[in-house]
């Protein structure tokens, strides 16, 4: 974990993040448990009310750079061979991307089209 | 220097007795492979959610279907346990229950909630 600078700035990040998800996935859990959502007019016009929005957002945006630090430190830990190690990376960070790209995909049409 | 060369060389991994603390990061590191493993299907899910109201309807199905009882406990279980030791890996990271003995209480504590808590959602949500 710790080797060169770039490790202790991933540390870093790691920990940032892993605030914010857990403040977020807190206050959501809470939020959904005291306020259940009633149908799907109910769940688009809450994701698309602008702070909601941004928050779910940058949870989708934290937890594709938690999840990279974390699958990162365990493919360095238990992958020596370079070619196995490159392609998992590449894999992880395929999947990352594409996940966090189908999620604000579907998130930003909720913004400009819901909420009336 | 010659105990160090007999500690490199012992082999008795049996004979290791695993650390309570050890136990709770390494399933903190499992849980978290498979919440990254979740992830795709959490984000189609979500698409899939917000598609209009029968995709609604679809992912809702999908969270009720056949296996869902014992998923959503793996899946509460994985978050909960994450969740927890990561918090806990924050406090001593500030130098919060770094001595043995409360680290290891709080070890067991993460341990034993986790699937506690994940029963209990599982079980209101099932």
């Amino acid at each position: 974990m710790s080797r060169k600078p770039s490790g202790l700035r991933a540390w870093l990040w790691q920990r940032l993040t892993a605030v914010y998800l857990a403040l977020f996935l807190v206050t959501t859990a809470a939020a959904l448990w005291l306020h259940p959502v009633t149908g799907f007019a109910d769940w688009q016009a809450r994701l698309a009310g602008p702070w909601t929005g941004a928050a779910a957002g940058l949870f989708g945006l934290a937890l594709a750079l938690h999840a990279w630090v974390g699958m990162r430190d365990v493919i360095l830990d238990y992958v020596h061979r370079l070619w196995l190690r490159v392609l998992l990376l590449a894999a992880v960070a395929a999947v990352l991307a594409g996940s966090l790209f189908w999620m604000l995909a579907a998130l930003l049409p909720a913004g400009l089209t819901g909420g009336s | 220097m010659e105990q160090d060369v007999h500690r490199l060389k012992y082999r008795e991994l049996p004979g290791i007795r695993f650390p309570v603390p050890a136990v709770t990061s390494i399933l903190h590191r499992l849980a978290g492979v498979v919440l990254f493993l979740a992830i795709p299907f959490l984000a189609w899910l979500f698409r899939l959610s917000l598609a209009g109201p029968d995709g609604f309807a679809r992912a809702q199905a999908w969270l009720q279907g056949p296996l869902h009882g014992l998923l959503l406990f793996a899946a509460a279980w994985a978050l909960l346990h994450h969740l927890l030791a990561g918090l806990r890996f924050l406090a001593i990271d500030l130098g919060l229950g770094v001595a043995r003995q409360p680290a290891r209480r709080t070890a067991w504590l993460v341990n034993v909630v986790a699937p506690l808590l994940a029963l209990l959602v599982a079980g209101v949500w099932g």
